[in-house]
C-alpha cells in the first residue's frame, strides 16, 4: 500500500504529481483535443494507471508529464513545482522512464545503461558504480555476470528488467511507464508485474503508468484513472472503487462484463493461509512418502529439484510399491504463483491442470506452500474490506 | 606477363627507393586530405539532412551527377578555375567521396532502432549529446564501411592525376611504365596501390572493430 | 566569356569534322571501345555470375578474386595489359586490343559480384518453391530468380557500363582512338581549350550513359519486384555501400 510522505522532494519517496486542467490540442483552437482539460492528483509512493482505449489520450498524458508532449494548455506540477519551470532536458534526467521496447543502448553494456541518467548527472564514477551494481541486484540480475553484458545477449525479460534498473538509477521520485512489459509473454510479464510490485514496496515512487490491459490495471494500480477518447477522465478511484462502483456506462463496458471475477483480481495469493505441502526429493523411498501422505488432506506429493524448485506432482499410483521414486513419473503442474499473484491469475493457471493445487513460489522459484481452487472461492465470496495493496 | 629477358628489375627498385617512396608518400598525401576533407563535407550534409530530410534527394542527386562525371574530366574541367594544382585534384577528389560516405552516414544514423531515440530522449539528453553518445556510436559501423569504400576508391582515383601532375603511384604507373616502356615500375606501382588499399581497408575495420565491440555480438 | 567562346569555336571549327582526329572518328571510336569492352565483359560475367550465385558454389573464391580486381586501378590494368600486347602482337597490340583488356577487367566486378548478391538475396523460399512445382534448374533461373534479382543485376551492368565509358579516354594513353586524345593532346601542348572542351563531351557522355541506363533500369524491372526504385548517380552497389573485402 501506498506511503505518502509530506516531503516528497527528498527523492527517495515519490513525489505528489498533480494535473490540472492540461489540454492537448494537435491544430488550431476548434480541433477536438487528444486530452481534454484532465484533472487529477497522484498522491505520493502511489501507482496510478492510466487506461483507456486506443485513442483516449493515455500515453499523451503520460508524456506531457515529461515534457516530450508539450501541453497546449493547463498546468502540471510535481511536488508544487511546475514542469514548465525548468528546462525540459534537465526535467526528464529527474523521472525515470520506460518504454515498451525498453530502449537500451545496444553500444553500451548493461552495467553503462544503468548508469545513463547518474552519468548525466555527473556523479562520481564510483558512486554510479556501486549504484549499478545496487540496482542490478534489486531487480534480480546478478551484477558480476550481466553487467559487462550488451543488450543483445540478453533475454527479453531480462532486458525489461534493466530499463526498469535504468530507469531507477538516479533515484527520481516520479516513474513514467509506457505498456513496460506488453512486449514479453504472459508468463513473463505476470513475473515482471510481481516483481515490480515488490520493488516498489522497497522504493515507494510515485508510479505514472499506462497500459491498455484493465486486468493489469487492476492488478498494479493504487489508483486508476480511466480515459475516454479525447482524453476525458471517465473515472478516477482505486481499483475496488472502480469495480464495485463503476461511475458510468462507459466504465463498465469498458471495465468489462465480469466485474465479478475482475475482483478476484484485487486478492493476492499472500492473502491466503499457505498450504503446507508434501515435498519429496527423487530418490526418496516411496514408502516413506505414503506415510508422509496419510496425516494430510493432499492427495499428491510435491516433488522438487535440489534447488527447491518445483518439477511435478506425485500421485498415490505413483507411490504404489517398494523402492525409490521415478522422479519421470511426475506429472507437471500448472504454472506456479507468487504471492503478488492476483487470485483470479492464481485460479486461472489452476483451472488449467488437473490437480487442483497451486504451488506458490518465492522470486527464486522456490517453493513456499500451496493453495487450492477452495480457499479461492472462499476468498471470492468474502466481501472485500479494504484496499489491498 | 613473363617475357624473356630481366623483365622485372629489382635493381631498379632498389636504387630508386626514394622515388618509390616519395611517390607512395604524395600518394598518401592526396587520399588523406581527400577523404578527410570528403567526410567533414559528407557529415556536415548528413546532419542537414538529419535535420531537413527533404534535402537528401537533392545532395544525392548533386554528388551523384559529380560522381558520374569522369575523373579525368572532371579534374580537367577544373583546370580553367584553379589550375594544375593540387587543389584541383583534391576538389574533384572529393566530390567522388561525397555520394559514398554522405549515404552512409546518413543511413547509419536512420538505422537505429526509433526506441533508443525515444528512450534518449525521454532519459534526458539533449539533442547534442544524442547525437554524439548515442546515434553516432551506433551508426560508426555502416559510416566505416562507407569510409573503407571512399578510401579505397580514393586511392585508385590519385593514380588518375598523374595525368595533372599529382598521381603519387600514378607516376610509376603511367608516366614510367606505360610511356617509357617499363613493366617493372608499372607492376611496382599497381603492387603498392594494392597494397596500399588493402591495408588501409583492413586498418578502417580492425578499427571499427575496436570501437564498437557491441557490434559483432547483434543478433541477425 | 572569352574562355567558354572560345570552346564553342572549338567544336565548330572544319578540323573537328574530318580526318582521323575528327569528333565523328574519335567519339566513333570511343564507342565502340565502349561497348565491345561491355559486350566481353558481360560475355564473361553474366554467366560466372548466375553460376556462382544460383548454385552457391565457389562463391567465396570468385568474390574475393573480384574485389581484389576491385582494388587495381583502371590505369594499373592498362599498365599490365601494354607490355603484353606489345610483346605478344607488336604493332597490333597498341591502341584498341589493350584499352579492350583493360576495360574489360575493369567491368567485370561490379557485374559479377552484383549478380552473385541478387541471387543470393533471392528468398531461398522462390527456389524451393519453383523446385516442387517441377521446374528445371535453368527454368528457374530464368523465370524466377533474374527477374527477382534483376534490379540489383541492372544495377551492376550499369556502374559497369558507367565505368567502363569513364575509363574509356584513358586508354588514348596506349594510342586506343577516343575523345581522350584530345585530353591528352591538349595536356602535353597546354592547350587549355582543347582539353577542356573534350573533358565536356566525356563527361556529357558519361552523364547520358548513366541516366539513359537508369531509366532502362526503372523501367525494365516489374513494378512488383522490391528495389525498382533506384536514386540516380548512386553507387550501384547497393545502399549502402558495402566494402570490398567482408567486414
Amino acid at each position: 500500500m501506498s506511503q505518502p510522505s509530506p516531503e516528497g522532494d527528498a527523492g527517495h519517496r515519490g513525489a505528489v504529481v498533480a494535473l490540472e486542467r492540461v489540454t492537448k490540442r494537435y491544430g488550431p483552437p476548434g480541433t477536438p483535443a487528444a486530452v481534454d482539460e484532465l484533472t487529477l492528483t497522484i498522491p505520493a509512493g502511489e501507482i496510478c494507471v492510466l487506461v483507456g482505449p486506443s485513442g483516449c489520450g493515455k500515453t499523451t498524458t503520460m508524456k506531457m508529464v515529461n515534457r516530450l508532449i508539450e501541453p497546449t494548455a493547463g498546468t502540471i506540477t510535481i511536488d508544487g513545482e511546475d514542469v514548465m519551470r525548468l528546462p525540459a532536458v534537465e526535467l526528464r534526467r529527474r523521472i525515470g522512464y520506460v518504454i515498451q521496447q525498453v530502449g537500451l543502448f545496444p553500444h553500451l553494456t548493461v552495467a553503462d545503461n544503468v548508469g545513463v541518467v547518474p552519468r548525466l548527472l555527473r556523479w562520481a564514477p564510483p558512486r554510479i558504480h556501486e549504484r549499478t551494481e545496487e540496482l542490478l541486484d534489486l531487480v534480480g540480475l546478478d551484477p558480476a555476470t550481466y553487467g559487462p553484458r550488451y543488450p543483445a545477449a540478453l533475454s527479453g525479460g531480462e532486458r525489461q528488467r534493466v530499463g526498469v534498473a535504468r530507469a531507477l538509477a538516479a533515484d527520481p521520485p516520479l516513474m513514467l511507464m509506457d505498456e513496460p512489459f506488453g512486449a514479453v509473454d504472459p508468463i513473463r510479464r505476470e513475473r515482471l508485474q510481481n516483481e515490480f510490485l515488490r520493488l516498489q514496496d522497497k522504493v515507494g515512487k510515485t508510479v505514472i503508468f499506462v497500459t491498455h490491459d484493465v486486468d493489469e490495471a487492476i492488478k498494479m494500480a493504487d489508483r486508476i484513472a480511466i480515459l475516454q477518447r479525447g482524453g476525458i477522465l471517465a473515472q478516477y478511484d482505486t481499483p475496488d472503487a472502480i469495480l464495485a462502483h463503476p461511475a458510468s456506462e462507459f466504465v463498465e463496458r469498458f471495465v468489462g462484463a465480469d466485474r465479478g471475477l475482475k475482483r478476484l483480481s484485487l486478492g493476492r495469493v499472500r492473502d491466503l493461509a499457505l498450504l503446507e505441502p508434501v515435498i519429496v526429493h527423487a530418490g526418496e523411498s516411496r514408502a516413506d512418502v505414503r506415510s508422509r501422505l496419510d496425516g494430510v488432506p493432499i492427495e499428491y506429493a510435491l516433488l522438487v529439484d535440489e534447488r527447491e524448485q518445483p518439477l511435478g506432482w506425485i500421485d498415490q499410483h505413483d507411490l504404489e510399491g517398494s523402492g525409490p521414486i521415478d522422479p519421470g513419473v511426475a506429472s507437471p503442474g500448472a504454472p506456479t504463483v507468487q504471492p503478488e499473484t492476483t487470485l483470479r491469475d492464481a485460479l486461472s493457471a489452476m483451472l488449467g491442470s488437473s490437480v487442483q493445487l497451486g504451488v506458490v513460489v518465492d522470486e527464486r522459484e522456490r517453493v513456499l506452500g500451496l493453495i487450492s481452487v477452495e480457499a479461492i472461492s472462499e476468498a471470492l465470496r468474502a466481501p472485500v474490506a479494504e484496499t489491498p495493496a | 606477363m613473363r617475357e624473356g629477358q630481366p623483365f622485372f628489375r629489382v635493381d631498379w627498385i632498389v636504387d630508386n627507393l626514394d622515388v618509390l617512396a616519395r611517390r607512395l608518400g604524395e600518394h598518401v598525401l592526396v587520399t588523406v586530405i581527400a577523404v578527410v576533407v570528403g567526410f567533414v563535407l559528407s557529415f556536415a550534409l548528413a546532419l542537414l539532412v538529419r535535420r531537413f530530410p527533404r534535402l537528401y534527394g537533392p545532395i544525392l542527386g548533386i554528388s551523384g551527377v559529380l560522381y558520374a562525371i569522369p575523373s579525368i574530366a572532371l579534374f580537367v574541367l577544373l583546370i580553367p578555375i584553379t589550375g594544375l594544382s593540387l587543389l584541383t585534384a583534391e576538389i574533384a577528389l572529393v566530390s567522388y567521396t561525397l555520394v559514398i560516405l554522405v549515404r552512409n552516414i546518413v543511413t547509419g544514423l536512420r538505422s537505429i532502432p526509433p526506441e533508443v531515440i525515444e528512450a534518449a530522449a525521454g532519459m534526458g539528453y539533449t539533442g547534442g549529446q544524442r547525437l554524439w553518445r548515442v546515434e553516432l556510436p551506433l551508426a560508426l559501423p555502416i559510416i566505416v564501411a562507407g569510409l573503407r569504400i571512399a578510401t579505397v576508391t580514393t586511392i585508385g582515383l590519385v593514380t588518375i592525376a598523374t595525368l595533372i601532375g599529382r598521381g603519387g603511384l600514378g607516376y610509376l604507373i603511367v608516366n614510367i611504365g606505360i610511356n617509357q616502356r617499363f613493366p617493372t615500375a608499372t607492376l611496382v606501382g599497381v603492387g603498392l596501390v594494392v597494397a596500399l588499399s588493402a591495408v588501409v581497408d583492413w586498418g578502417l575495420l580492425v578499427g571499427q572493430r575496436r570501437l564498437t565491440p557491441w557490434y559483432e555480438t547483434r543478433v541477425g | 566569356m572569352d574562355f567558354l567562346g572560345e570552346v564553342l569555336a572549338w567544336y565548330a571549327a572544319p578540323e573537328r569534322w574530318s580526318g582521323r582526329d575528327s569528333l565523328p572518328a574519335l567519339l566513333g571510336g570511343h564507342l565502340a571501345l565502349t561497348i565491345a569492352s561491355l559486350a566481353v565483359a558481360l560475355a564473361i560475367a553474366l554467366p560466372v555470375g548466375l553460376y556462382i550465385g544460383h548454385t552457391g558454389r565457389a562463391a567465396q573464391l570468385v568474390v574475393a578474386v573480384s574485389n581484389i580486381g576491385r582494388a587495381v586501378p583502371s590505369l594499373g590494368w592498362l599498365g599490365i595489359v601494354y607490355p603484353i600486347t606489345t610483346g605478344l602482337f607488336a604493332r597490333s597490340g597498341h591502341g584498341f586490343l589493350p584499352g579492350l583488356i583493360a576495360l574489360v577487367a575493369l567491368a567485370i566486378p561490379p557485374v559479377v559480384t552484383n549478380t552473385y548478391a541478387g541471387l543470393r538475396e533471392v528468398d531461398a523460399d522462390l527456389q524451393e518453391a519453383g523446385r516442387g512445382m517441377g521446374m528445371t534448374e535453368m527454368q528457374l533461373l530464368r523465370r524466377v530468380e533474374v527477374p527477382a534479382a534483376l534490379p540489383v543485376i541492372l544495377a551492376g551492368v550499369r556502374s559497369a557500363a558507367v565505368a567502363v565509358v569513364a575509363t574509356a579516354p584513358l586508354m588514348s594513353i596506349v594510342g586506343a582512338d577516343t575523345l581522350g586524345d584530345y585530353i591528352l593532346a591538349g595536356l602535353a601542348l597546354g592547350d587549355q581549350v582543347e582539353v577542356f572542351a573534350a573533358a565536356v563531351l566525356v563527361a556529357a557522355l558519361a552523364l547520358l550513359t548513366e541516366l539513359g541506363l537508369g531509366a532502362l533500369q526503372r523501367r525494365s524491372v516489374s513494378p512488383g519486384i522490391a528495389g525498382a526504385e533506384r536514386g540516380f548517380g548512386e553507387p550501384a552497389e547497393g545502399a549502402p555501400a558495402q566494402p570490398a573485402w567482408p567486414g
